[in-house]
């Protein structure tokens, strides 16, 4: 009858056969017996707190009220969850969460979708016995800037607590107190400062913890779900967008367990209020002198394919496209190529890795093989600054027993859950992945765990002053280690995706190279021929238009100015260019420079797909109309293409669907139709089936020169920056962090600089000091893009001096 | 009465029963001798099995099956439980006193009978004076040879840490008190793993108490089948009974069951004071269900015999209230500590427990109504179903059900007595 992996259980006299392994509160939901339960989450550890879920089960001495969330189903078991005994234990315990509770649902933001009201009706006894007075508490209690505590709706469940602590890494929400007077608290002078805390609220079973941008904002049944995806970074996390009265007013994760399983940072929940600031772009801007005029789409549009239609081809470039979908992307790459006849086009900004290697890597790993990686490198960014979930995907890897070897010149999030912290020196990356090849002195362990397969790699750039190459040549390197998987680390929300449209100077659609005939060919015969000259990257551009090479420039929601490495090249190449347009929602310290500003549609108001990391495709929707006069790029493009006497053929997104779907051959069959009714509800990775992937690029070992010199430079990303999103988010907008500078204390001592002391790095910004012995010793640590780093050049090498005036 | 087993030092030598020079004088530390240089660790524990005991902290769990469960893979540990702080107990408190070295002496052959290297002994930390015995009876024993490295020329080694607890009552539940000796909240944890497979640190661990410990030196000297012939069967050996109350004699008691509780009260305890008549008492420690006169006086005092009649021994200690006691206050008493003592973490305990104690003080203060007594009684359904004993549960320890004993023996005895306080507006001063 029943398989070794599966038993058969009695459930209320019924027998079933279920899968073995799982806790009986999970086999009976998967046959439709819903037990009741507050503590028990599918995510996180049992705990058995809120004995709501208690069952009768038959054992030697009779028949015992278990809780069902600790109970393993095993062969045989007789389980009984509606008999008198049961009945009245939830009818019990359901009583005794209310008595305290002060039950002003009316008020409360649960009211409505809460598990406590539920169960109330479905279980409770109806009427309160309680004459007594109720328990009271201060409150709301700020445990963080993003969170509330009501500790009188909190029935101590202990939900919160295993977020932060075991999902999160963050312990900072703890039980204080005992008996009646437990309560959650956070420790004192220590808030629940947590880049996860949100996902606290999201799995709080009653209204004892909202968040500070929903308190009072709407009413659970008022609401408008939309599933969509989140563009704050790569990982693409699948969303719940809730909308009352035509705003944003909630973003809930969904469990889409092959992403993002219904976690999200604070910034993908908390980053909407943007979209709704008043400082957006709602109006096509026109440059006058030192100020923009309001101008009607008709007047921008014209001044827009006038002054790009009065260039060569190979005198524009485009920046840009890593925020917006698949389709405006590929409308981008088209328009660039098809109609501007010009190949300078790239979605990275000299922020990112070879196009190649992220886009067509061979061996790509998804963000599933870490549950069974046995070891995992992470070589790159700090995953918890600026990949969170990826951050809680990879600790979860740890949890079930994977080896974690971390490589980076500064200490990082995940180092507590590591077995192998490797640090280096800023600059001498190269040197460090010789040693680690050849596992010499104290890299032994860490070689010897990276012989452990399946391996999962996750390179990338460890910050922006790292030499590209040196992620290929790791990349590389993890190729030879057993069972290998890489997964190239990008971060803006859409990168992935738009380098799959072509949005790279060496790519066309569809991870095909510029060097393939073949692909070539192909495109030429659906879109006529390309342009002939060898398309520029992000920096090269910028450096043509100092040069006076180029002329113009299209700024695709991209800020080079506070983005790319060299933040002064940007300013000057777009002061130097001759006409700049920017479609983009927010003046930026590039928009501001344009000439022409298109407002554009943001996610929240664009429709489409998008691709993420490991190369699924999800179905990204739209929530609200555009705001304002801002339009879709795809449409616009169209445009201003036929205003250039152009058909471009972009003006309707079912159609740049299909033409995706045939001309991108790793997205063959992927159409948003196929993404709605026919594809997997958790999206696909391309290529799919029988779709062809034309280029896989296996990567090489580059030479990598080691930087010498007294201070070389670690530009440290942070997940709350000075980025225009976030400081147009209402609560997030406060959180950026200030900027000290770190370096090790020997350094420091050397150059006797003392914590606190502001001292000018490379002789542009004067910045606070603060010492870490994490650092590695001759590394400076500067924040990226931070209020006062802006302008900062991300270079090899820094120079220290110290302000103490005239000694 | 046969020769006292744990008493007989410190009633024979009063003045310095703790210092070990005493101690040694007196046979102690000839156990661990015998134990090291004659019997394996599989004799020892051979002999434990044998005695027949039965846990002293209060579930009665044979000590030698227990010693059975410890799973085989390095570490484990050794537990001692000094966290007397059952209301009415004080009997492990003057056996940590009186005579240290005898639970010094029992944890160095447990320890070595279970192949452990590292023991614990957790104290309750409103039990200074025991603390510092037992750490100095710790220190002489390091000094003499009897712990460290290579005891008495063997290769057996142990170390031995006391612990003073924070003042928890839940930390006397061996998983609290696991939880906090590593420095966690004092919550009870769920089980399974059970300690001897998952305790202490994640490791193996035996969880005893003190009395129980104490047992071990003179079962290894006189063989278990010694201890096992004392008193009846299945409550073998001697037992540390602790006497409050409405008693003319107070006192910790080393008796062999099988006597009656009259004449336990009457006898052992001297009487009432002013010979006012019994009215109840408590067999077992707060948790207990009472018993009373008429139905229990010529009952035997067993682990057993009173199990059967619906109580338990416990921890050992025994409180006694006349005919002036006002039951309801001495309940509300009792409820009243345990809601205080729940750890909080299932709702039944920390929420009934809590509701038990207010509908109590609200009939105590002339606030009662005819349908709080059918409340009192549902609420403690939910706490503990059904009613009986052993208790079954809601919660994961049994706390709650604690608090329900004596709710459901008040009610089930002197029902006319609350009901009539109920009527005539309570009686505040009980």
């Amino acid at each position: 009858m029943a398989d070794a992996d599966q038993v058969t259980i009695t459930i209320n006299g019924i027998d079933h056969v279920v899968a073995a392994g799982q806790l009986l509160i999970t086999a009976a939901e998967n046959i439709g017996e819903i037990i009741p339960r507050f503590c028990h989450h599918d995510k996180l550890e049992p705990v058995a707190k809120c004995r709501m879920c208690l069952v009768e089960v038959e054992g030697p001495r009779g028949k015992a009220l278990v809780p069902s969330c600790t109970m393993p189903v095993s062969n045989g078991m007789v389980v009984d969850t509606k008999s008198a005994v049961v009945t009245k234990a939830h009818e019990g315990v359901l009583e005794f969460l209310l008595i305290n509770h002060p039950l002003d649902c009316p008020i409360c933001d649960k009211g409505g979708e809460c598990p406590l009201q539920d169960q109330a009706y479905a279980h409770g006894p109806g009427e309160s016995r309680f004459v007594e007075e109720k328990r009271t508490y201060l409150k709301p209690l700020p445990v963080s800037d993003l969170v509330l505590l009501d500790r009188e709706r909190c029935v101590l469940c202990d939900r919160c607590v295993r977020v932060a602590d075991d999902i999160a890494g963050d312990p900072l929400l703890v039980f204080t107190e005992r008996g009646n007077a437990v309560q959650i608290q956070t420790f004192p002078d220590e808030p629940f400062a947590s880049y996860f805390s949100g996902n606290t609220v999201q799995l709080c079973p009653v209204g004892a913890l909202t968040s500070v941008d929903y308190r009072f904002k709407a009413r659970p049944w008022d609401l408008h779900h939309v599933t969509s995806v989140s563009l704050v970074d790569t990982v693409q996390s699948t969303v719940d967008v809730q909308t009352s009265r035509g705003k944003i007013v909630r973003v809930y994760g969904v469990e889409n367990d092959a992403v993002n399983e219904g976690w999200l940072s604070d910034k993908d929940r908390f980053v909407f209020p943007a979209i709704h600031a008043d400082t957006r772009v709602v109006q096509p801007l026109v440059r006058n002198g030192e100020r923009f005029d309001k101008a009607t789409w008709g007047e921008a549009l014209e001044i827009v394919a006038s002054r790009l239609g009065s260039c060569k081809g190979a005198e524009v470039a485009a920046i840009g496209g890593a925020h917006n979908t698949n389709e405006d992307a590929f409308a981008l790459g088209k328009f660039m190529r098809s109609v501007i006849g010009s190949a300078h086009i790239d979605a990275q900004i000299g922020d990112g890795l070879d196009a190649r290697l992220a886009a067509a890597v061979t061996s790509r790993a998804r963000l599933g093989d870490l549950d069974a990686a046995s070891t995992i490198l992470v070589w790159g960014p700090d995953l918890k600054e600026v990949l969170p979930v990826l951050y809680l995907r990879v600790r979860k890897a740890t949890r079930n027993g994977a080896t974690l070897v971390v490589v980076s010149p500064v200490a990082t999030g995940l180092d507590s859950v590591a077995d192998h912290v490797v640090r280096y020196r800023a600059g001498t990356g190269s040197e460090l992945l010789r040693k680690l090849g050849a596992g010499d002195g104290d890299l032994v362990g860490a070689r010897s765990a990276l012989r452990e397969g399946p391996v999962v790699a996750l390179v990338g750039r460890t910050s922006l002053a790292e030499d590209p190459n040196l992620a290929e040549s790791i990349a590389a390197f993890a190729l030879s280690l057993p069972e290998a998987k890489i997964l190239p680390l990008l971060e803006r929300g859409n990168v992935f995706g738009a380098l799959d449209m072509g949005l790279a100077p060496g790519l066309l659609p569809g991870r095909v190279s510029v060097d393939s005939q073949e692909g070539v060919d192909a495109i030429e015969d659906a879109w006529g021929p390309l342009p002939d000259h060898e398309g520029l990257d992000a920096m090269s551009i910028l450096a043509d238009l100092v040069e006076g090479d180029m002329s113009a420039l299209v700024m695709v929601g991209s800020d080079p100015v506070s983005d790319c490495p060299d933040p002064q090249l940007a300013r000057a190449a777009i002061e130097a260019a001759d006409f700049v347009v920017a479609i983009d929602a927010f003046i930026t310290d590039s928009s501001v420079l344009a000439d022409v500003i298109l407002p554009a549609a943001v996610w929240g108001e664009v429709d489409g797909t998008v691709t993420n990391l490991e190369g699924r495709v999800q179905r990204i929707r739209p929530s609200l109309l555009p705001a304002g006069q801002s339009r879709a790029l795809h449409g616009l493009l169209d445009d201003i293409a036929s205003q250039m006497g152009a058909d471009l053929g972009t003006s309707d997104l079912a159609m740049i669907s299909k033409e995706i779907a045939s001309v991108a051959p790793s997205y063959a069959g992927i159409t948003i139709d196929y993404l709605t009714f026919a594809g997997d509800p958790d999206g696909v990775v391309v290529p799919i089936e029988d779709a062809q992937q034309p280029l896989v690029y296996t990567p090489v070992d580059r030479p990598v020169p080691v930087v010498t010199g007294e201070f070389t430079l670690h530009l440290a990303a942070s997940l709350y920056d000075a980025g225009v999103w976030l400081s147009n988010a209402a609560a997030l907008g406060d959180l950026a962090r200030s900027a000290y500078v770190r370096l090790h204390p020997s350094d420091a001592a050397r150059r006797a600089i003392t914590p606190g002391e502001t001292i000018v790095v490379s002789g542009s910004h004067q910045l606070p000091v603060a010492l870490d012995d994490t650092v590695s010793r001759g590394t400076l640590v500067v924040p990226h893009n931070l209020e006062e780093t802006k302008g900062f050049v991300a270079t090899p090498t820094v120079t220290v001096d110290t302000v103490r005036g005239e000694e | 009465m046969t020769d006292l087993i744990l008493t007989a030092r410190m009633t024979a030598h009063p003045a310095d029963s703790h210092m070990i020079d005493r101690f040694v004088a007196t046979g102690g530390y000839s156990a661990l001798r015998k134990a090291l240089t004659e019997l394996t660790p599989e004799e020892v524990k051979d002999e434990v099995k044998a005695s027949n005991m039965r846990g002293r902290g209060g579930a009665g769990f044979p000590t030698g099956v227990k010693w059975g469960f410890l799973a085989a893979s390095e570490p484990r540990y050794l537990v001692v439980n000094g966290d007397e702080s059952e209301p009415g107990t004080f009997n492990d408190r003057q056996l940590m006193e009186r005579d240290p070295h005898q639970l010094v002496e029992g944890i160095a052959i447990s320890s070595y009978a279970l192949g452990i290297g590292h023991a614990f002994v957790y104290i309750r930390g409103e039990y200074p004076r025991s603390a510092r015995r037992v750490q100095r009876a710790i220190e002489e024993a390091y000094a003499a040879g009897y712990l460290g490295d290579g005891i008495l020329g063997t290769d057996f080694s142990l170390d031995v840490t006391v612990h003073l607890g924070g003042g928890a009552y839940i930390c006397g539940e061996e998983t609290a008190l696991l939880n906090s000796l590593e420095g966690r909240r004092g919550e009870p944890r769920l089980k399974p793993p059970f300690p001897a497979v998952e305790g202490l640190y994640a490791k193996p661990t035996i969880v005893n108490n003190v009395e129980s410990i104490s047992n071990v030196p003179w079962i290894v000297n006189n063989s278990g089948t010694s201890y096992a012939a004392i008193g009846p069967e299945r409550s073998a050996g001697t037992k540390m009974l602790s006497i409050s109350g409405h008693i003319n004699k107070p006192g910790n008691h080393e008796i062999i069951m099988g006597m009656t509780w009259r004449d336990m009260i009457y006898d052992l305890g001297g009487g009432i004071p002013d010979d006012r008549a019994l009215k109840t008492w408590i067999p077992g420690g707060a948790s207990a269900p009472w018993f009373v006169p008429e139905e229990h006086l010529d009952t035997i005092l067993s682990i057993d015999d009173v199990a059967a009649n619906g109580s338990m021994i416990g921890a050992g200690a025994v409180v006694v209230m006349d005919e002036t006691t006002n039951v309801v206050a001495a309940a509300h008493r009792i409820v009243r500590f345990f809601a205080h003592e729940s750890c909080g973490q299932c709702t039944p305990c920390r929420e009934g427990t809590r509701w038990l104690e207010d509908v109590l003080k609200r009939i105590l203060d002339g606030r009662g109504r005819p349908e709080d007594i059918d409340l009192l009684l549902d609420i403690s359904d939910n706490i503990s179903p059904g009613l009986s004993w052993p208790p079954a549960m809601t919660t994961i320890c049994p706390l709650g059900p604690s608090a329900v004993s004596p709710v459901t023996s008040i009610t089930r005895w002197f029902l006319p007595e609350i009901e009539a306080m109920i009527a005539g507006g309570g009686d505040s001063d009980g």
